[in-house]
Formats: C-alpha cells, sequence, structure tokens
C-alpha cells in the first residue's frame, strides 16, 4: 500500500506545532498501524531527520500507552481497540492519513503526537484505591461478593486510562475514566466504608486538574478500546450526590 | 572476587521462612523515617514493594521509564495467578505448590526460596482482593479457580484473560496512595543509566530524564532493581517495545553476578509472525489450552495443502488431526509445561507439518469446546482474547481454529540474588523477573504475577530491614559526593560516545539483526556449532554498531533513537552473555535445549551429575571473558527425577 500522512510535529511543549506530509510506500496490509509508522521514521532517520515521536509499549492493546488520533477519532477507524491494534487492512491504497495527539487542556503536548497524562495519576492518587496496608486482611473467600456485582465491578475496572474518553469529548471531560474507578469500587463491599471520600475527592480533582463537564453525547463510550459503558457514568452521579448529601466527612 | 552465599536459614525446609522471620532485624518506626530506599520499576513487584515500605515508614523514590507507573509490562499478562489456596478442594497444598514449581522448573531453582514463594502465594490473594480486585467468582460469590500447564489441580485465580492488568492497577493504586501520603516519590519517563556505589555498597542510581535529557543523581541507602526481563535481545518477543535488561547489565559492570542467562522460556501459544516489517509477537494466554485442543494434520499431504490456503483446518476430519500432546503426553495433554509444548510444535513443523502460509504454525481449536460447553460459556472464558485474536490476524477463532505459534517470554535467568533478594553487591536488591531464584530453568503459567507480588509484599519488606537495621546511623547521601560524580562523568562520556558514532545505520537494524542470529543459534534448540558461531557474530554486529550506528537528534531534549541505542549496546553484551552460558551447559533443562543432550525419545535429558548449579557470571571488564562461579543446588525436600508429563 502507498499512502500519504499528514502528522503533527513539535518540538516541546514551548515550541509551536505544525501539520506535516510524508509518503510511504510498500506497507502491507496485514502490518500495525505503529509498524507503518516505524517504516516512516526508518526512512526519516535515513534521511537524517527527526523521526516522529509518538508513545507505545505493549503494542497488545492493554498497557494504555498509545495515544493517537487519526482521520478524526481516537485510535483511528475502528471500535474497541487502541492504536496498537489498527491494522492497515482498514485503510486503502492511495489514502490520506491525518495523525494527531490527543487534545485536551489537561494533557499538554510533550512532543510531536506525546503528551502528558499526569493528571489521570493525580486522580487516582485522590482516592482511586481501598486504604489498606500490606498484610493483615481477611481472607480472600471471607466475604462473597455476588457475580453480577464482581462482573459489573470487572467491566468498570478494565479501564487502561489510555485518555481516549478525554480525547473524544467536545469538553474533554474526564467523567468516563473517573467513573470507572468509582464504579468499580461502588459495586464491591471493599472500601464502602470510604465511598463518599473517594468519590467527592477525585471528582474535585477532575474538575481542579482543567478537565470539562459531561454533557451526555456519549462519545467517550464509543472511543472508548475497552467499551465501558456511559452507564457508569450514572453510577458515579448517584455516588456523588449521595455524598453530597449525607456526606459526614470530606477531607483526607 | 564474587563469593557467592545464598544465605538460606536453618532449620526444615517448612520452618525457614518462619526461622527467619524470627531472627530478622528490624528497623523501629522513627529510624524508618531516616533511611532512604531506591526502587526501579513500577510493575507487580517495584509498585507493590514501594506501596508497602512506604506504608512502613521508609522514604521510598520509585522510577519508571513509561509515562505512568500503571503502563508496566505486568499489565500484559492474562492468565492468572496461582496459590496454594486448595479452595476447589482437589488436593492442592504449599508443598504441592512448592512441588510443582521446582519440578516445572527442572529442578535448577533454589529450594529454600520457592518454598517461601508457595508459602506466601496465599497472603498474595487476601491482600489482593482486600484491594478491591475484581477476580473472577463463581454464583456462590466465592472465587474461581482454573488449572494452567504443569499442574494437576486448580490453582490459578484470574480476572477474565487480564489477570496481570487487575493485580497491577491493584499495586498501582496502593503506590498512589503512598505518593498522595509524601512517603513515595515518583519520577516518570526516566531511564535508569548506572548503580553508584560507596565503599562498595549500592547507593544510588544515575537516570535520563526522557523529556529533558537531563542526566540525573539519585542516592539512598539501598536501591532495588524490579526491571523485569530482558527477552527483547531477541527484537521480536511478547514483551513490551520498552523493555530492556539495561539495569541488570548495569549492576552486572558493577559487580553482581549475573545467574542463568541461558534461560529464556518460549511460549508456545503465540500469534505467528508475519512479515519482516513485524515489531512484537502477541501471546495468547495459556489459560486457552484449558479448552483449546492442539493439532496438526497428519497426513503431510493436507499440511502441503493448507500451507498454500488449499485446505482449511476446518475442513480436515476428525481422523486425519493429530494432537500431538495428547499422544505424546496422555497425562498432561495440551497442559504440559510451556517448553515441552514449545518444543513440540517446532518438532512437527521442522517435519513438514505446520500450517499457515510459512509453514511456522499448529491449530489452536476450540470446536469440541464449543460443542461441548456451548459458545456463551467459550465466549465468557476466553472472549477477550479471542477478539484480540481477530483484530491481529482477521479471522474469526469462533469459526476456524487459530493458528498459533512458540515465541520468546520471559527470562527465568536474572541478576543473582541470596535468599534475602539481595545480589552479591551489597544494599542491592533484584526483585520479580530481574532476579533469577525461583523458576529454575522453565516458569511455569500464572507463577510470574505470584513471585512479583509476593517479593515486593511479602519478602523484601522483612529482608530489606534486616539489612537496613544496620544502617540508621548512616546519614542521608546528598548525590553529591565524589562517586556520584565519577559515575555521573563515565554515563555522559558513554552517551557522547555513542552520539558521535554518526554512522549510517539505524538503532533497529542492529537489534534487528542481533534478534536474528539469537533465535537462529541461542533460540528453541541450541547446540554447540551455533552457539560458537552466536560467540563470533555478536562481537562482530557490536564493532559495526560502535562504527556505523546513526542516531538522530540530540542528548538534551526527548530523544527515542538515544534511548533505544543505550538499551541494544546492553543487548549486545547481553547476547552474548546469554550464548556464553548455553555452550557452558551441555545438559538439556527446561527452557533450554541443547540438541546433543536428549532421551532417545526426543525429551530433554539433564545431566544432574554435572549441571546440579546455578550459573552465576562475573563481570571482568570490557572485552574480558566473564568468570563462572557455581551455586551447587542441594535437594532436602524433593528427589530428583527425570521430568516425566507422560
Amino acid at each position: 500500500m502507498d499512502l500519504i500522512l499528514k502528522i503533527w510535529r513539535q518540538a516541546n511543549t514551548q515550541a509551536k506545532g505544525k501539520m506535516a506530509e510524508y509518503k510511504v510506500s510498500g506497507i502491507s496490509p496485514d502490518s500495525s498501524f505503529f509498524e507503518m509508522l516505524d517504516v516512516l521514521n526508518q526512512d526519516l532517520i535515513e534521511k537524517g531527520e527527526d523521526p516522529v515521536a509518538f508513545d507505545h509499549d505493549c503494542r497488545e492493546g492493554i498497557c494504555g500507552t498509545c495515544s493517537l488520533y487519526i482521520n478524526g477519532r481516537p485510535h483511528g477507524p475502528d471500535s474497541g481497540i487502541t492504536t496498537c491494534q489498527l491494522h492497515m487492512r482498514k485503510f486503502k491504497n492511495g489514502d490520506t492519513i491525518h495523525v494527531e495527539p490527543w487534545r485536551a487542556k489537561a494533557f499538554p503536548i510533550v512532543k510531536d503526537l506525546i503528551v502528558n497524562r499526569g493528571a489521570f495519576d493525580e486522580i487516582i492518587q485522590a482516592g482511586g484505591y481501598v486504604s489498606v496496608n500490606t498484610g493483615g486482611v481477611p481472607d480472600a473467600n471471607a466475604i462473597p461478593i455476588p457475580k453480577f456485582d464482581s462482573d459489573l465491578a470487572m467491566d468498570a475496572a478494565s479501564c487502561i486510562g489510555c485518555g481516549a474518553c478525554v480525547a473524544t469529548c467536545k469538553n474533554a471531560s474526564a467523567m468516563l475514566f473517573v467513573a470507572a474507578k468509582v464504579s468499580q469500587f461502588a459495586h464491591l463491599p471493599q472500601g464502602k466504608i470510604e465511598a463518599k471520600r473517594r468519590v467527592q475527592n477525585m471528582v474535585a480533582k477532575m474538575d481542579e486538574l482543567g478537565f470539562g463537564n459531561c454533557s451526555n453525547t456519549y462519545a467517550c463510550e464509543q472511543e472508548c478500546p475497552k467499551e465501558i459503558s456511559v452507564s457508569h457514568i450514572a453510577t458515579m452521579n448517584r455516588e456523588f450526590l449521595t455524598a453530597k448529601l449525607i456526606a459526614q466527612t470530606k477531607d483526607i | 572476587m564474587i563469593k557467592l552465599d545464598a544465605k538460606i536459614p536453618e532449620g526444615k525446609m517448612a520452618d525457614k521462612w518462619t526461622n527467619y522471620i524470627d531472627h530478622a532485624k528490624l528497623v523501629n518506626p522513627s529510624n524508618k523515617r531516616k533511611l532512604d530506599i531506591i526502587i526501579v520499576g513500577t510493575g507487580l513487584a517495584g509498585a507493590s514493594a514501594a506501596a508497602s515500605l512506604g506504608e512502613m515508614g521508609y522514604e521510598v523514590k520509585i522510577f519508571c521509564y513509561q509515562d505512568s507507573p500503571r503502563r508496566a509490562h505486568s499489565i500484559a499478562a492474562q492468565g492468572g495467578i496461582n496459590a496454594a489456596k486448595n479452595y476447589p478442594n482437589d488436593g492442592d497444598s504449599v508443598y504441592r505448590l512448592f512441588y510443582d514449581t521446582i519440578k516445572g522448573g527442572d529442578y535448577r531453582a533454589r529450594e529454600a526460596n520457592v518454598y517461601r514463594l508457595a508459602e506466601v502465594s496465599n497472603s498474595i490473594i487476601d491482600q489482593c482482593v482486600a484491594q478491591g480486585i475484581p477476580f473472577a467468582r463463581e454464583y456462590g460469590g466465592l472465587l474461581d479457580n482454573r488449572s494452567f500447564g504443569g499442574a494437576q489441580v486448580s490453582r490459578t485465580f484470574y480476572a477474565r484473560g487480564q489477570t496481570g492488568q487487575q493485580l497491577l492497577l491493584g499495586a498501582y493504586s496502593a503506590l498512589s496512595r503512598q505518593i498522595k501520603s509524601g512517603k513515595v516519590k515518583l519520577f516518570n519517563r526516566q531511564d535508569m543509566l548506572d548503580v553508584v556505589k560507596i565503599d562498595g555498597r549500592a547507593r544510588g542510581i544515575i537516570t535520563r530524564n526522557l523529556i529533558t535529557g537531563k542526566i540525573e543523581k539519585h542516592a539512598a541507602h539501598a536501591v532495588v532493581l524490579a526491571t523485569g526481563g530482558y527477552g527483547n535481545v531477541f527484537f521480536l518477543s511478547t514483551n513490551a517495545m520498552g523493555s530492556n535488561g539495561s539495569p541488570a547489565m548495569q549492576a552486572f559492570r558493577r559487580g553482581a553476578a549475573f545467574a542463568n542467562p541461558s534461560y529464556v522460556q518460549i511460549h508456545p501459544t503465540c500469534i505467528p509472525v508475519h512479515g519482516d516489517f513485524q515489531s512484537k509477537l502477541t501471546l495468547m494466554s495459556e489459560s486457552l489450552r484449558n479448552d483449546g485442543r492442539i493439532w496438526v494434520p497428519k497426513n503431510i499431504d493436507d499440511a502441503k495443502k493448507v500451507q498454500k490456503g488449499e485446505l482449511k483446518g476446518s475442513q480436515i476430519k476428525e481422523e486425519d488431526r493429530d494432537y500431538y500432546l495428547e499422544r505424546r503426553y496422555p497425562a498432561f495433554g495440551n497442559l504440559v509445561p510451556r517448553d515441552v509444548a514449545s518444543r513440540a510444535a517446532k518438532e512437527r513443523c521442522d517435519a513438514g507439518y505446520g500450517v499457515g502460509v510459512t509453514g511456522l504454525a499448529v491449530f489452536l481449536d476450540f470446536s469440541e469446546a464449543i460443542g461441548r460447553l456451548g459458545k456463551h460459556v467459550v465466549e465468557a472464558r476466553y472472549g477477550n482474547l479471542f477478539q484480540m485474536y481477530e483484530k491481529i490476524v482477521d479471522d474469526n477463532p469462533y469459526e476456524t481454529p487459530m493458528m498459533i505459534y512458540p515465541a520468546i517470554h520471559y527470562t527465568m535467568g536474572g541478576i543473582w540474588v541470596d535468599y534475602n533478594l539481595m545480589t552479591t553487591v551489597p544494599g542491592l536488591y533484584a526483585l520479580g523477573e530481574a532476579n533469577f531464584s525461583d523458576h529454575g530453568a522453565n516458569r511455569l503459567g500464572a507463577s510470574a504475577l505470584m513471585q512479583g507480588l509476593a517479593d515486593g509484599y511479602f519478602v523484601l519488606p522483612y529482608t530489606i530491614a534486616d539489612y537496613l537495621a544496620d544502617q540508621i546511623h548512616v546519614p542521608r547521601f546528598t548525590g553529591n559526593e565524589p562517586e556520584f560524580d565519577e559515575v555521573y562523568n563515565e554515563v555522559k562520556s558513554r552517551i557522547d560516545k555513542l552520539m558521535n558514532v554518526k554512522g549510517t545505520q539505524s538503532v533497529d537494524s542492529f537489534h534487528k539483526r542481533l534478534g536474528h542470529i539469537m533465535w537462529e543459534n541461542v533460540g528453541m534448540g541450541r547446540d554447540e556449532a551455533g552457539l560458537k558461531k552466536a560467540l563470533v557474530e555478536i562481537p562482530k554486529l557490536r564493532e559495526e554498531f560502535w562504527k556505523d550506528v546513526r542516531i538522530t537528534g540530540n542528548i538534551e531534549e526527548f530523544n527515542n533513537e538515544l534511548e533505544k541505542a543505550g538499551r541494544v549496546v546492553d543487548f549486545l553484551d547481553l547476547g552474548e552473555l546469554m550464548a556464553r552460558d548455553a555452550l557452558n551447559r551441555t545438559e538439556s533443562c527446561g527452557g533450554h535445549f541443547r540438541e546433543e543432550s536428549r532421551t532417545e525419545e526426543g525429551e530433554a535429558k539433564r545431566d544432574d551429575d554435572n549441571f546440579a548449579y546455578v550459573a552465576a557470571w562475573e563481570y571482568k571488564g570490557e572485552g574480558q571473558e566473564p568468570e563462572l562461579h557455581k551455586e551447587h543446588l542441594t535437594f532436602e525436600a524433593i528427589k530428583l527425577v527425570q521430568r516425566n508429563y507422560k
């Protein structure tokens, strides 16, 4: 396959960026999108030019590192996948492909297609855990948990923290990401006693970091590589409202 | 010169760890605040260690090359985690988990470490459940188990096909809680470049900030490496693109012995290679072997037709299929250990019975399971894996059998550690896949997660206190000591040297060529001629690398080519060390198969009289041959026998 690529190039956070055009040829339709970019980068290195910087690591759709906005969609023209699982057979010979980084105020650009998603780590640090220390916990089978609830918790917990939900949202909202963590614990007995504090702290942190609000377009669910349902946002809203109405404490 | 002392506690096997805890030195809470610990790596071992040590009150600094600690490659582990809970009431026990692990490792692991691993395995499951990890459950609300290769009991806990993800996110949450509390400081997007020693003890590391390119000095009372395995020596593997062996090699060059480098696990169920541009191999979880049946055509003509695309697997009649694992190993069938399954696949493909365009693949077939259980049950168990397969291969595994082939997956070898998980450098520790201690010559499925979390949650917090108890009077290090400056300057000049080669070939092109040498000569089957060839070709490649590598960009900026170049420098040295170790070990054991050492039936033949030892290599300087030290393995609790899965 022969393709034309239009790629966002930006030297660093402060620099001004622009779209640059490249041509690649002889790409196998069975290769992945990143393998196609590898070919481009090899060409650039041979010419002595700076290769395109993009984030990637496991290349099997689970680490959540990759983050390309391809032809106007996070992770490109397929659903239920990350960029690294996108294969060139989804494109046609001669296509022009636009590649951009995630665009959100809370995710500043590091270089080219790489953004800083440290804001997600900060949200988890604000309360995305059950506060137990290592050791001294009860036997694993001491608390039976209905399979149905456990499965719902697992649906939410499968979030890989890639940020596609933020990238696709017109408000750059992190609601689906935060809801996935809140909802995981909302469906489990573990950590129930700190549920109110958790949801309030995580939501406050999300607002503080410059993510937008939710206006229910459901774009996040559409683009989530793990197909996490917006119903978790409803769960989080319920948790949040309950916490506001009957919270005893808000401090850490 | 290095002296190996495993420091195994006195007493009967079952009492050793308890005895150790009873007598280990402790650090009181007010002194813990005065002690700094550096941890490199945020996978299961690193994150769990950092969280636990932070909770205890130590001052911890943790480093990762990724943008977030949650991305460490433990996240990609699919199938599950073992523990001796015996919830299914099927005859499991701590002893049996210990026994299976020693046997699975082909009697090349240290008994005392493995027994401790089995002993703490149950606490891991309790801890993970308390953290809110959504393990699979039965309708009664209790935890579900499944079976894995090398075991006849069901002792594997799992969270769909994403167990590693859930366990890592659990450890990451605990770590995040400590970061919030201020006890742990996170340094993300940092590459470790060297170890700093003061008076013979590890006191810090040199790193490169991958965003700014600045070289930094970090000091502590002790340094812990939880930096994973080195499978990427082969270029193509199931490891993440950034997984590397550099911290291990840096430790090696600073005096840490490197044990059993040649022990590499080749995983039988991976998606086959498709072309030259391929960057990565994808694993299909071993759990698939619970219900999937592995076969190739019985008639070579059928195999040829399948390779040409004239015949489909599903069109071949039942009686014309060769379920070769069930035929050769009736007792364990499709659930033989990974090394056995991989070699059996290679044997069939080498004989011409392989399938797929290249002939280098075998079928993994679910049609019988779908008939027996129904599609919905198969989907519930393996849905995400089937989806992953379909996205990559563009073929529906519910209708046509999957095609799989072995690929490099895990390295059992690693930095030599004693019972305390301390390397031969005082104050330098190695955890998880980065050390060598628990899996012998072959790791059983679902045991890597167990070991990573055992080391981080339940072993290191005890053993590091025993060392630090003597360090409470040692004042904090600042990183401005002359020893830091010395190593800092060495690191800088190494980077300058790399940047100044200004050659014509890319870093990746060298890495691919190294991978090719390794796969051909130090891969699934090894012989003297091939290993000697590798020992000639790798130094030649290294020479060419230093003459002709091209690294674009500058030092003090984000520069992925420079990162990769540093890793390839270490992979070249590692590859050579692996070949040397494989050449020395003329027996076959576990993942290490020497063509010269096999039984009449073609199975691996161990040589306990001459090789029941850990081969620990000591660095002797650049261009010098490393020196071999032997830690002889004694077996008190288990009798040495030839492995038999028939």
